[in-house]
This record gives C-alpha cells, structure tokens and sequence, in this order.
C-alpha cells in the first residue's frame, strides 16, 4: 500500500492560539480514516489545510506522494470535499451546481453522466429544483455529489453527519463504506461522534486541543478491557458493604446512591451478575459504555481547546 | 479562464438581483424622458435665461442628445451604488452563501478565480453602460429626434452641431466604462475583507460619497489631495463635450482611473492569494 496523505509536523498558529499543533499522521490508499476530536480539536483547521484553504505555520503536508503547495492543482484534482456543511448556490438548480462545480473540477460531463450522478445521491426526482427548497438532508447528498463528480481518488469528509437526521446519517455511513469497498477510494472523515468513527474507519487519529493523542487501527484501539458496565441496583446502600468485601471492589470507578460503574473485561459479566444476584442485589439496570467512548473521554477531558474554525 | 469567466457570468446572470440595477436605470430614464417629454419647455427656459437677453436661439434645443446629455449628469453619480451591488457580492457574497471555501478546493488558481470575478464583474459594468446607452441616447433619439446639442456649462453654453455629437457619447460612454469599472474594483477589493455583502456595498458607497465631497469642496487643505481622488475624475466624460476638447487631461483623468484598477486588483489578488478561506 502506498501513502495517500502524508502529513509531517503540521502545524498552525493564529496570533496566542495553537490550533494545530506539530501533528503528523498517514492516511494509506483504500484507507477510510477517522479524524476524531472534540469540536474545536483542530479538526477542521487541519482538514482546510490538507485543502489549501488554510497555509499552515508549519510542517509538511504531501499527498499523492507531491508537495501539496508544489502540486496543487495536479492534487486537487483527484481529491473531492465536503467541508463541514455543503453549502452550494440556492438559487441554482441541483443540476446546475453539480455541472458548474464539475467543469470547475477540469471536466465536461455529459448530462446523463450529471443525471447518473445525481440518481446516485437520490436526487433524480429533485434535479431542476433550486437549492433553497432543499432538505438539510439532501443538500448534504447534492454535495457529496459535488465531490464524487470528478471521480476523485480522494475524499475528504468533514462533519459529513452534522444536521442529519438518523436515515440521513445512515445513508452517509452507508455511502462512506461503498466509496470504500466497492469504489476503492480513499476517504478521510472527520467526526466528533465516536460511534461514526468505529462503524466506518478502519484507522483513525484522536485529536485533542491540536495535538495527536492517539492513532492507530480502529479495532486496536478498541479494547475490551477497557469496558465500562453501570451496574443499577436498587438496595445499593444494604448490598454494598458485601460488594466491597468482593472481588469486584477493586474494578468500581464511580459509585452513585443507586448505581456502580465497573471497568472489567466483557467475558467478566455473566459472573458479576451471578455474584451481585447470590449475596442480594436487586439488579434493575446493566448499562454498557462504550469501551473507545471511556478511551476518548479519559483523552480528552482537559480543559477545552478553541478552534476559530468551529467557536 | 474562460470556462471560470462563464461560470462566473452564468452565476451572476442567475440570481433576480442582478436585474434589480438595469430595472432602476430604466425606471429613471424612461421617468425623465416622460418628464421631459410632457414640459421640457419651462427647463430650457431656466437653462437659457442668462443668454435669451442677448440671443436669439431656434430649433428644437430638447433633442435626443439633449435628453442624453441631461440623462448622463444626473444618473452617472448614482450608478455606482448599483454597481458596488456587484462588485462587492463577489468574495463576500460566496463566503457568506459558503461556497467561497468549495471553490478555493477545485484545481483552479486562486489568481484565475479572481480575474475571471473580476472580468466578471467588469462585463456586468459595461453591460449596464451599455443598457443606459440604449435607454438614454438611442431611446431618447427615436422619441425626442435629433438636433444640434447645447450643453451648459457654469461659465459657458457650447452648441454642438448634430454631426459632431455622436463620436462624442460613443468616447463619453468609454470613459464612464472606466470610471464605473473603477467602483466596480473598489468594491471588489472591499469585499475580500467581509463575510456579508452589505458590508462592502455600504463601505464602497461611504468611499464614494466621502471623495466626492472631498472633491468638490473647495477648501485649500482638499485642493491637495484632489488630483489624487478617484472621484475627482469619474467625470471626466464631460471634456469630450468641451470645445475644444483637452484631451490631455481627459487622458490623465483615464490614466489615474485605470491605475486604481490595476492597484484594486493587484492588492486584492495578492491579500487572495495568501488569505486563510475561514467561512
């Protein structure tokens, strides 16, 4: 596999504020690659740098193996966008953004090939509709049409869910794993949700006031071990002196008047529950959280960062 | 370029405001052609007093060319709102609307994007000059006729006979293409530095007003600095109507009014060129 994005030492600075700071990370062909961070993380400002949008202070950026500055238009033209929302021209037609933003992408697509393109984001039916009347919904797949138009190796995703509603969102994942595995394109997407992440990524980076704290495969990163169980009980305050005397005493993290939170291996539940039940506890409650969700969180719960771009 | 120019055209072709200028222009041509149609009579007297004591003047001096002439003073000043309408849309019109930042990721150079912005808000420019033209000159002669032209000055009145006019509104409407394309790239450069477009239309016209005083207040400390006023020339159209005409400093009027455009478009490419797209 070859590097797609190579990112080295990036950096940007405005004025006392880091936004992005000395990140390095690589993006490999095939790749769907979560970008993950709280808002404000330096997500987007990266993102706009790997776009020219935004100059960074520092670093490297090289995709496609070129200089990104050296190269521009040679890169840009096999990379598509959707930067935050897909904002296009509402008083243009469906068909008549996606015609002007493909002959700005260097070609000349016949109608049909638009009409194709745009039966593929579902909107056939709304083609010589103005913008203005459109759904969030569906602007969102008029722009995912915008970036796919020119065939691009490359796509870059930034927020792609934001504003949707659950078919919205589903249809985007769905969409994101197709360009993957049927249409072998290299996509990145940036998200603050981590479960959009883990259900389309198959590596990621985790950011967090600008900096990298962690990369690596989704699965990885996705440790059974650190799984976190609250445990609801009802007669918490009579059962909890036996609790204590437990095993289980030494993986509690949190405690509440009616609930205990456990950090433990999954396999470990059956006998939690078996245990709790035998000296007592009235269980109402067995409440998984998300192992990567705890990862994430126990990252990044610093004090938050501002990003200009997302404040 | 030229895909980026018609796009650029096709855009702004596209949204009804365009339309709302050439629509104003007609509304106030065809309102004081009507005016002037019903009871020119009671103006030329007004006009011509001063001299009526010692001249006898016949024929039909409320002429087409008259009408134009008339016309020309009065809208010209105006104008430039309709163009900063434009001009200063282009950059913040997109960032605002969000697309700004979809463009500045195509493999398009970001000096292309702007000159095919500006080129086309440069053809909008002349195209409005060229819809006032036909409104108030060719419009004017079919119902008003022709004649010999009597321009009054502050000093003097000029006649002009009917076979010397023409060659002189075909030059006084390049020149008024020169002076309006200057707006239009004032208000261009002011629109890279805003998110909304009101924001450079007021600024455009607050500059335009501003100058305007400067250069018509006759006070020695402005006497300084209005050679240098881009105001101080946008009428510079009226020298092809003296007798005779001193081109000389037509040409310089010319000359100062391309030079802000070439210095409006210069420093708003290379402000574009470096600019961080934030919206």
């Amino acid at each position: 596999m070859s590097a797609i994005i190579q990112v080295t030492h990036l950096s940007k600075s405005y004025k006392d504020l880091k936004a992005v700071d000395d990140i390095s990370f690589t993006v490999e062909q095939g790749d769907v690659y979560g970008f993950l961070g709280q808002n404000g993380a330096g997500k987007s400002t990266t993102i706009r740098m790997l776009l020219t949008l935004i100059q960074p202070s520092a670093g490297k950026i090289e995709l496609f193996g070129m200089d990104l500055y050296k190269h521009r238009k040679d890169i840009l033209r096999q990379v598509g966008a959707v930067i935050e929302r897909p904002d296009l021209y509402k008083y243009l037609t469906a068909y008549e953004n996606l015609s002007l933003f493909a002959r700005m992408s260097g070609i000349r697509p016949t109608r049909q090939q638009l009409l194709d393109q745009l039966e593929l984001v579902g909107l056939k039916d709304r083609v010589n509709s103005p913008v203005k009347t459109f759904s969030q919904g569906m602007k969102q797949r008029l722009g995912i049409a915008v970036a796919l138009v020119h065939d691009p190796q490359l796509i870059m995703l930034d927020e792609p869910t934001n504003g949707l509603d659950p078919q919205g969102i589903a249809d985007i994942r769905q969409l994101i794993i197709n360009l993957s595995h049927q249409r072998k394109k290299t996509v990145l997407v940036s998200s603050h949700l981590l479960h959009e992440i883990e259900m389309t990524a198959n590596r990621m980076i985790i950011i967090d006031k600008g900096k990298k704290v962690a990369e690596g495969g989704v699965h990885e990163l996705f440790d059974p071990s650190r799984m976190l169980i609250r445990v609801g009980i009802d007669n918490l305050a009579t059962v909890l002196p036996a609790i204590r005397k437990s095993r289980w005493q030494a993986l509690i993290r949190e405690q509440t008047a009616d609930s205990i939170l456990l950090q433990m291996d999954q396999q470990q539940v059956p006998a939690l529950t078996t245990e709790l039940v035998q000296i007592g506890a009235a269980i109402n409650a067995l409440q998984p959280q998300h192992s990567l969700e705890a990862y994430f969180l126990a990252l990044t719960t610093a004090n938050r960062h501002v990003d200009p771009l997302t404040n | 370029m030229w895909t980026l120019l018609q796009i650029e055209l096709f855009k702004i072709f596209k949204r009804p405001r365009t339309y709302i200028a050439f629509a104003a222009i007609a509304a106030i041509v065809l309102l004081i052609q009507l005016a002037l149609y019903v009871d020119a009579d009671s103006y030329i007297d007004l006009l011509l007093q001063s001299i009526r004591s010692h001249f006898s003047i016949e024929g039909k001096i409320a002429n087409g060319y008259f009408v134009c002439y008339f016309i020309l003073q009065t809208l010209l000043i105006h104008v430039p709102l309709l163009i900063a309408l434009i001009g200063g849309d282009m950059i913040a019109g997109e960032a605002n609307m969000g697309t700004l930042r979809l463009l500045a990721t195509k493999p398009i150079s970001r000096t292309s994007l702007m000159l095919s912005k500006f080129l086309a808000s440069t053809i909008y420019t002349l195209l409005l000059l060229v819809w006032m033209a036909f409104l108030s000159l060719f419009l004017s002669m079919l119902v008003f006729g022709v004649g010999d032209l009597v321009v009054a000055k502050s000093q003097e009145i000029i006649l002009h006979r009917q076979a010397d006019v023409m060659w002189r509104y075909i030059a006084a409407f390049g020149f008024a293409a020169i002076a309006m394309t200057t707006v239009a790239a004032l208000s261009f450069f002011l629109s890279l530095f805003a998110e909304n477009s009101i924001g450079p239309i007021v600024a455009t016209m607050s500059i335009v007003i501003v100058f305007t005083i400067l250069s018509t207040v006759d006070l020695p400390l402005f006497g300084l600095i209005k050679p240098f006023l881009f105001t101080s020339h946008m009428l510079g159209w009226k020298g092809f109507f003296d007798n005779p005409v001193n081109y000389g400093a037509v040409a310089r009027s010319a000359g100062i009014l391309l030079f802000h455009i070439a210095f409006f478009l210069g420093t708003s490419i290379y402000i574009f060129r470096r600019k961080d797209i934030l919206s």
